[in-house]
């Protein structure tokens, strides 16, 4: 493995916790991705991704960075990356997924608060996620209030922050807001990076984002087969790396991925025995290195057939309508391509329901799994309605409300193995 | 053929034997640090075909005894459908969970709810606060049904709810009427979960807490009907873990 040492070093990254971060995240890897059985070969690229995310990627983005391009960091699905690709920079998410230096975030953050917000703010001040440090431009965006306020306490310690206003409904204000926001955020990276927004740059900025969610759902649409070609959790981990990775590469490793998936569906083989309890996920992002109740659920006698979350279907489902000669008809396209996704934060947010269930009907879920951050009001609260409208329906279903720690992991696995128990009768 | 059910459980693990659809085996002993000691000497000079384990040491059992598991909410369904074939709904509080688990006309468990990870309204926290107002257990239950009046306990966590108990008794406040007041925090707790499965037809108490006279009482004349405690409340777990094994539901798959 090349040193990079010297480049977490420049990026002002503090090497010892940084050492100890990479020992644990590789360990946890190993125990619970490499521990797999029948894994696809196509995984391999996977597991090199996860292996170098935080050297030869890096390296990507200093390099990109040193011929001029421009890095954009964020936390949220809400941020277009068509027009980060139109002023041909780099879009990445940010460490946000692990518990990570709380006692630093506790510092400047109270206590009750969402894991993940916590872990973005423990990342940060304990110096070791080196994609914020890349980062010319953070953005914030004001989807709930945990992060919205956050980011009052984050812009003092980024270099750049940029705080993209949402709306709350879906009206035709709401809309209006978007739109205007999203234009603010084009100029914005018109400026950082020097280069003009043209109508070609932007179409070819959304064919491109278009092909890696079309490469996603193909994924998707493959775990409909029983037996499951792919784990779920192999499954979450390209979702997680698609916010991550060179775009084309990864769409291109993900159609490959596909082509050997349906060449095992074919021959009817599979991860877990035909007619294993298949289960669909619900509700808050599971940003790297969360795979805390993936971990749980296929250790169950259970298989994860599919996400309804931001690193998910609900992050990848709709591609953007890249006809249209001017920027602005694009930046009408792209308004309505993201005020679709049905987040929590908007009231009221029936489709995302429907689509819950249209996802179970889609990959012959037999129950649904509702997982919340801990002190996430937005989904916590949608979550008893979620429950007793797909109840309703007959499609059971489970709420789990848990952080990132390992110490309810007992109480867990009781209620996913009685969940499972319910759902094979 | 002689089927062992043990639960392993945060404060007792529990051991029945079933032939024949006969128990022939009921014992439980006191959890140490160590619950594979303490299931080993249950198990002594006891004879058993077949072993399910359930309850929180479960999965470690697995591996020492390479026996099947069921979780505990199964567990508890199927022991209390044996027991009171008409149970339709169950209360189980334990030493560090408490579940309320419904069943269909089948006796099949259709829904349940789990307490969070804190021991918020479980044993635990009833053996916490009878020692912080230095009752035994016996003493506790029986000193909250003789006051006439409770103080209101605010906090449901544990830590809080002690250092809560602590003030009110330097306030001068009366130990049973204190007492009523946890008894009345726990039970306004469990309904709330009760109430998210849904309470119907017979209701069956079970766990340790179910020995607990107050908290059944609060319970019955908070949800206006009587519910059945069975004779032994501790050992529905490994009653319905031993009659799983007896079944034939063992899949050998979990």
């Amino acid at each position: 493995m090349p040193d990079y040492r010297q480049m977490w070093s420049n990026l002002g990254l503090d090497l010892q916790s940084h050492d100890a971060l990479l020992s644990t995240l590789g360990s946890a890897y190993r125990d619970i991705f490499l521990s797999q059985e029948d894994r696809p070969e196509g995984m391999k690229y996977f597991d090199f991704v996860m292996t170098e995310v935080h050297g030869l990627r890096i390296k990507e983005l200093m390099d990109a960075k040193a011929q001029g391009r421009i890095v954009i960091g964020s936390y949220c699905v809400f941020v277009p990356e068509e027009l980060v690709l139109a002023v041909d920079g780099i879009s990445v998410g940010l460490c946000a997924g692990a518990e990570f230096n709380f006692a630093g975030a506790e510092e400047v953050l109270p206590r009750n608060l969402c894991p993940l917000i916590k872990s973005a703010f423990g990342f940060k001040m304990g110096k070791v996620c080196p994609y914020i440090e890349a980062s010319d431009v953070v953005v914030g965006e004001n989807t709930c209030d945990g992060k919205k306020k956050s980011y009052e306490v984050l812009s003092p310690m980024v270099k750049d922050l940029f705080v993209m206003d949402m709306p709350q409904m879906k009206s035709e204000a709401g809309k209006q807001l978007l739109k205007a926001e999203y234009r603010r955020f084009a100029e914005k990276l018109e400026a950082v990076s020097g280069r003009k927004i043209t109508a070609d740059a932007l179409r070819k900025g959304i064919e491109t984002t278009n092909a890696k969610r079309t490469a996603i759902k193909r994924l998707a649409a493959i775990r409909k087969a029983d037996p499951a070609p792919i784990s779920g959790l192999d499954a979450l981990l390209v979702n997680q790396i698609f916010f991550f990775d060179d775009p084309a590469r990864f769409t291109a490793s993900v159609n490959k991925l596909c082509d050997e998936l349906e060449e095992r569906v074919g021959k009817g083989a599979g991860v877990f025995p035909k007619g294993t309890a298949r289960v669909l996920i619900s509700g808050c992002p599971m940003a790297v290195p969360n795979w805390k109740i993936p971990t749980i659920v296929e250790s169950s006698s259970a298989v994860i057939v599919g996400e309804e979350s931001c690193i998910g279907e609900r992050g990848t489902q709709w591609l953007t309508d890249g006809r249209g000669d001017t920027v602005e008809g694009l930046l009408d396209r792209i308004t309505e391509r993201y005020l679709k996704i049905d987040c929590a934060v908007f009231t009221p947010n029936a489709s995302r329901v429907d689509h819950v269930r249209e996802m179970v009907k889609k990959y012959d879920a037999d129950g649904v799994i509702h997982y919340s951050l801990q002190f996430c009001q937005p989904y916590i609260i949608e979550s008893g309605p979620a429950e007793r409208e797909l109840e309703k329906q007959g499609i059971p279903t489970l709420r789990l409300e848990t952080d990132y720690s390992q110490e309810d992991t007992g109480q867990l696995r009781t209620r996913v193995e009685a969940f499972v128990e319910r759902l094979r009768g | 053929m002689r089927v062992a059910g043990i639960d392993i459980g945060s404060r007792t693990v529990k051991l029945i034997v079933v032939e024949e659809g006969n128990v022939v085996v009921a014992k439980k002993r006191i959890n140490s640090h160590d619950p594979l000691v303490t299931t080993r000497e249950l198990l002594r000079d006891v004879p058993y075909d077949r072993a399910v384990a359930t309850g929180y040491g479960r999965h470690l059992l697995k591996r020492y005894l390479n026996c099947d598991v069921i979780s505990e909410i199964r567990a508890f369904a199927l022991g209390a459908k044996a027991l009171i074939p008409s149970c339709r709904t169950i209360l189980d509080i334990g030493g560090q969970d408490t579940k309320a688990i419904s069943l269909n006309e089948a006796g099949d468990m259709i829904k349940f709810e789990m307490n969070d990870k804190c021991a918020a309204g479980t044993g635990r926290f009833l053996e916490v606060m009878a020692t912080a107002l230095g009752f035994s257990l016996e003493d506790f239950a029986t000193a909250a049904l003789s006051a006439a009046r409770a103080e209101k306990i605010n906090s449901m966590c544990t830590v809080f709810a002690e250092s809560e108990v602590v003030s009110l008794v330097a306030q001068g406040a009366r130990r049973n009427e204190v007492a009523l007041g946890i008894h009345g925090s726990i039970v306004g707790r469990s309904i709330a979960l009760l109430n998210r499965v849904g309470v119907r037809g017979d209701i069956v108490f079970a766990g340790g807490v179910a020995l607990n006279r107050c908290v059944r009482q609060l319970i019955e004349s908070r949800i206006g009907v009587p519910v059945v405690v069975p004779a032994d409340p501790q050992t529905i777990g490994a009653l319905g873990s031993a009659l799983y094994g007896a079944s034939g539901l063992v899949r050998g798959d979990t």
